[in-house]
């Protein structure tokens, strides 16, 4: 039982794709002004992270191996297209916020690199399964960021008061660097830093060496 | 004979070497016809909603824009915004079109650009509203370089053409207590009754330091010189020659 959960629960801290693996940034900086436009984007990948790996895996025995990529990306780009118009049609104002970031899905790493590295060589079920956790892992550095940024930034979270600002009236100053690109970076890797201070093996070994010397020199 | 029963051509083309040229393009084809037939269903089915919305969203901004423009409410006629029509009009010779196309351009050069943006859109988009049968109002989609961003607004002109009735300010950049003033509505309310041209068809209007002595005049902001200017020029040019200028005298002429 354990075992045949491990796709699912693994993405979530021990293999995390934005802190282990370091894919899918870009949209994690870009979308985590506040809560709801995170959890938007978070629900989308998550969704086309799924579709896209169950159909990669249903059929995976009959990829050509030479056009297995861009295949992949057929199925990814569709499945994108079709959640972007769902959000379209049904959370409108919540897909102009996040505007070009939903069709950028397409060339989130994480979402080609579980259909080529799972989806393609395992079962359907497994392979949703470990497209859930992925999307899960993702989601849930892209809600703690989303929680500083925005109760920093705007002492807000889901847009409800939290800090009243001074603004307003309340006691509360932004933090208004919480809002710029650069923060969401330094949010990023101070929760790197600290995960992996916690689980010390997840510290990638150094792949360059500078000889201390000739960095000096 | 070849065999044409497809459910054994299935079962050949599952049984295939998955590299064989034949299922390659097979595999290709029908992915690609899946992918398609995905988009292009979603895209029907939602179409209405996806109408429904981008509609609702045009008129939320134009009912924003007469609930900030000063005095504009007032004048409309009829219900409100309902009364609004639209217009696209091909500045080039004054034709209508069905929709804006920002890839038509006029390049302007330098002497003609006062407003700064390099080239013109030749398709814009005009909202009027008619009082039976006599215009009763006009507005104008106006932008231009304010001193370290884009302005944009609307100007919205009376019957005569002349008289402003308003002007607001949608979009811009301006410092923060300065420039930005130019949003304030304690500013823009200057602007209703402003004159934009004198009987000879020179346009005498402009943001000046200490103005308001004449009807032409708004007071510019102390401070902000070149977000002033900005506006003013941004009006001049849009109601100029190369802007609206011949829109406005084809309304007047009944031509429009």
């Amino acid at each position: 039982m354990r075992a045949a959960l491990k796709p699912l629960f693994d993405p979530l801290l021990r293999d995390n794709p934005v802190t282990v693996q370091i894919l899918g940034i870009c949209s994690a900086l870009a979308v985590t002004t506040s809560m709801t436009t995170a959890l938007t984007m978070s629900l989308a990948l998550t969704a086309v992270l799924v579709a896209s790996s169950a159909v990669v895996s249903l059929i995976r025995r009959h990829i050509p191996a030479q056009i297995r990529l861009i295949l992949q990306i057929t199925i990814i780009a569709a499945m994108v297209i079709v959640a972007d118009l769902i959000l379209q049609a049904y959370a409108y104002a919540i897909s102009q916020r996040l505007s070009i970031f939903v069709s950028l899905i397409v060339t989130n790493c994480i979402v080609l690199g579980r259909a080529e590295a799972f989806a393609m060589s395992h079962p359907v079920g497994p392979s949703i399964l470990d497209a859930l956790g992925n999307g899960a892992g993702y989601s849930a550095i892209l809600m703690v960021i989303a929680f500083l940024r925005e109760l920093l930034g705007f002492g807000t979270l889901f847009g409800a008061t939290i800090f009243p600002t001074v603004a307003e009236g309340g006691w509360y100053q932004p933090f208004g660097f919480m809002l710029l690109a650069p923060s969401a970076f330094m949010l990023l890797g101070l929760l790197v830093w600290a995960l992996r201070s916690w689980r010390v093996e997840q510290v990638e070994p150094a792949t360059t060496h500078v000889d201390r010397e000739e960095a000096l020199s | 004979m070849p065999d044409l029963n497809p459910i054994s051509l299935w079962q050949r083309l599952l049984a295939a070497p998955n590299d064989s040229r034949g299922k390659t393009l097979t595999m290709a084809f029908l992915v690609s016809f899946a992918a398609a037939l995905a988009v292009s269903s979603a895209a029907v089915l939602l179409g209405p909603r996806l109408d429904a919305n981008r509609e609702a969203e045009r008129r939320a901004r134009l009912e924003a824009l007469i609930a900030e423009t000063p005095g504009l409410a007032e004048v409309l006629p009829g219900s409100g915004i309902d009364s609004l029509e639209v217009l696209t009009v091909d500045l080039r010779d004054l034709t209508l079109a069905d929709a804006v196309d920002p890839a038509q351009v006029t390049e302007l050069t330098p002497d003609e650009d006062i407003a700064g943006i390099g080239t013109r859109p030749d398709l814009q988009q005009i909202f009027m509203a008619r009082d039976g049968r006599d215009l009763a109002l006009v507005i104008l989609p106006v932008y231009g370089q304010g001193y370290q961003s884009t302005i944009r607004g609307y100007l919205a002109l009376g019957p005569d053409l002349n008289t402003v009735i308003g002007l607001t300010i949608t979009e811009q950049g301006e410092t923060p207590g300065l420039g930005a003033t130019i949003q304030t509505p304690g500013w823009l309310a200057q602007w209703p009754g402003t004159q934009l041209m004198d009987e000879a068809g020179e346009i005498r209007v402009a943001v000046v330091r200490g103005g308001g002595t004449t009807s032409y005049e708004v007071d510019a902001i102390t401070g902000a010189t070149r977000s002033s200017n900005g506006v003013q020029n941004m009006i001049r040019f849009w109601v100029g020659p190369l802007g609206f200028g011949p829109v406005l005298d084809a309304l007047r002429s009944g031509d429009l």
